[in-house]
C-alpha cells in the first residue's frame, strides 16, 4: 500500500482532513516516517500543516507557551527556555534535533519521548483536537484518542530557578536510549520541599508523576536523610517495560539512585 | 500509486523529478537522481548514515519525504569536492584513517560539515556532540574525532 502526503496551510483544515479513515498526523517525521519505513500498514495518508502558529514561541508573564511543530533545536536556541535545554539536548543527535518536534514528543511511547517528561514536571497544559487537557491526562487517554489527533501547543508556568532538575539515564553516551528519565519541579519554602512535582520516563508506556515520593518530599530538607523515604517511594505505582536497553526489575532498581542524585545535585 | 514532482537543488544543481508520493528524500536522491553518497541504513533515524543538508540544517533523509523539500537546498557529500579536490574535512577523514567499511562516511562528513559552517573551531567536546547521531561500527569514533579537529585547524591556518 502506497502512502500519500497532504499539506494544509491552517491546523484546522489538517484537523478536518484527520477524520478519514486511515491518516495520521506528521510534524518532523520522526515517528510517522519512521514507522512507514517499519511497514505500518495503519496509515497510507500522511497529513501535515505549514501553520505558522505551530511554530510560535511565546515566553511573557511566567507563562511559556510552545507549538507544537517547534523542533528541539529551536527550544536549545530560545534564549528563554534555557531550563528545557538538556531535555532538548538529551534527544538524538543535531539530525534529530532539527526534525524532532514538541508535540510528536507527546506519542513517543517509551523508552522515548524524554522531552514530554520535563513538560509532566512543569505542570503543562497541552492543546489538542481544540480543547485544553492536562498533560497527565493526555497521557493516560493518548492511546484512545487516536493517533490522529492534532496537538498544536503545550503550555506551562516558567519554573523558579534552579528549581527544574533533568536527568536521562542512558547507556551509551553521549546519545543513547533511556534507561530511565527524571524530571523534576521543587518549590523551595525556606531550607525545606514546599512542593515537588516528580515525573519518570521508561517507568511506564507513557511518563507519569511519582505522586507517593512527592508527597514524601513535602516539608523535607534536601539532604541524604530528608529525602530518604521519597527514594523508597520513588517505584510506587511504576510498571516499567523491559527492552533491549533495560528489564523492568532494572529500572525499578536504579530509579531510587538516580533520583537521590538528581535531588542532591 | 500516483506520483509527484518535486523540485529542488540539489548540490548546486536545479533537479526535478516524478516520484510517487510518500517516497523518501533518501530513495529520491538514490533512486531517482543517481547521487548514492547518503546511506540507508537503519531508516529508523538512528544510525545517520543518511544524513544530509537541508537549507543549511542537518536533517536525516530517510525520515525526510521527497515532497517537504520542495524548493530546498540539498546538499550531499557528492557535491562536497570540487572534481578531485577533496575538502580539508574529507582530506582529514583521508589522512586520519577516519573511514574504514566508509558506510557511516557520508553521513560523518556531512555532521561535521554542519559543524564547522557553524562552528569553525571546535572544541573536542562540541565535535563529539555533533557527530551523536551517527554511528560507526568500526573505528571507535576517535579517528573520526580527531579527523575533525584536524580539519579545524587545517581551516583557522588558511583563514
Amino acid at each position: 500500500m502506497g502512502l500519500s502526503l497532504q499539506t494544509f496551510p491552517t491546523a484546522g483544515e489538517a484537523q478536518s482532513a484527520l477524520a478519514a479513515e486511515g491518516t495520521r498526523y506528521m510534524g518532523g517525521g520522526t515517528l510517522v516516517v519512521r514507522a512507514a519505513n517499519e511497514g505500518d500498514l495503519s496509515f497510507s495518508i500522511i497529513v501535515q500543516t505549514t501553520d505558522p502558529d505551530l511554530s510560535a514561541i511565546s515566553v511573557s508573564g511566567g507563562k511559556a507557551t510552545i507549538g507544537a511543530s517547534v523542533t528541539m533545536s529551536a527550544i536549545l536556541a530560545h534564549p528563554d527556555l534555557g531550563f528545557l535545554a538538556p531535555a532538548a539536548r538529551a534527544i538524538g543527535g543535531p539530525a534529530v534535533r532539527n526534525m524532532a518536534t514538541v508535540g510528536g514528543n507527546l506519542f513517543a511511547p517509551a523508552p522515548y519521548g524524554d522531552a514530554t517528561v520535563a513538560l509532566l514536571a512543569l505542570d503543562t497544559t497541552v492543546s489538542v483536537d481544540g480543547e485544553n487537557v492536562l498533560l497527565e491526562d493526555f497521557l493516560k487517554g493518548r492511546d484512545k484518542r487516536g493517533k490522529a489527533a492534532l496537538v498544536t501547543a503545550v503550555s506551562f508556568p516558567v519554573p523558579k530557578p534552579d528549581g527544574f532538575r533533568f536527568l536521562k539515564v542512558s547507556r551509551v553516551h553521549p546519545k543513547g536510549v533511556a534507561v530511565l528519565t527524571i524530571a523534576v519541579d521543587l518549590q523551595m519554602d525556606g531550607e525545606r520541599v514546599g512542593s515537588a512535582r516528580i515525573a519518570l520516563g521508561c517507568m511506564a508506556d507513557h511518563a507519569i508523576r511519582a505522586r507517593a515520593a512527592e508527597k514524601a518530599l513535602i516539608g523535607k530538607s534536601l539532604t541524604k536523610d530528608g529525602i530518604a523515604a521519597a527514594l523508597a517511594a520513588a517505584a510506587e505505582g511504576t510498571d516499567p517495560p523491559t527492552d533491549a536497553i533495560a528489564s523492568a526489575w532494572y529500572r525499578r532498581e536504579v530509579l531510587p539512585v538516580h533520583l537521590g542524585r538528581l535531588l542532591l545535585s | 500509486m500516483a506520483k509527484v514532482p518535486v523540485q529542488f537543488t540539489l548540490n548546486g544543481s536545479e533537479r526535478a523529478e516524478f516520484v510517487e508520493s510518500g517516497t523518501t528524500l533518501l530513495l529520491a536522491l538514490r533512486d531517482k537522481m543517481g547521487d548514492t553518497s547518503p546511506k540507508g541504513g537503519c531508516h529508523q533515524g538512528t544510525c545517520g548514515a543518511c544524513t544530509v543538508i537541508v537549507d543549511r540544517e542537518l536533517r536525516l533523509s530517510c525520515l525526510t519525504l521527497a515532497e517537504t523539500c520542495e524548493g530546498a537546498d540539498i546538499r550531499t557529500t557528492a557535491g562536497l569536492s570540487a572534481g578531485e579536490v577533496l575538502t580539508p574535512l574529507q582530506r582529514a577523514f583521508e589522512d586520519a584513517f577516519a573511514a574504514q567499511c566508509g558506510f557511516c562516511t557520508p553521513g560523518m562528513i556531512m555532521a561535521a560539515t554542519a559543524l564547522l559552517e557553524r562552528n569553525p573551531k571546535p572544541d573536542r567536546a562540541e565535535v563529539i556532540e555533533a557527530i551523536s547521531g551517527n554511528v560507526c561500527r568500526c573505528t571507535g569514533y576517535e579517528p573520526i574525532i580527531r579527523a575533525v579537529l584536524s580539519a579545524a585547524r587545517a581551516n583557522s591556518a588558511a583563514a
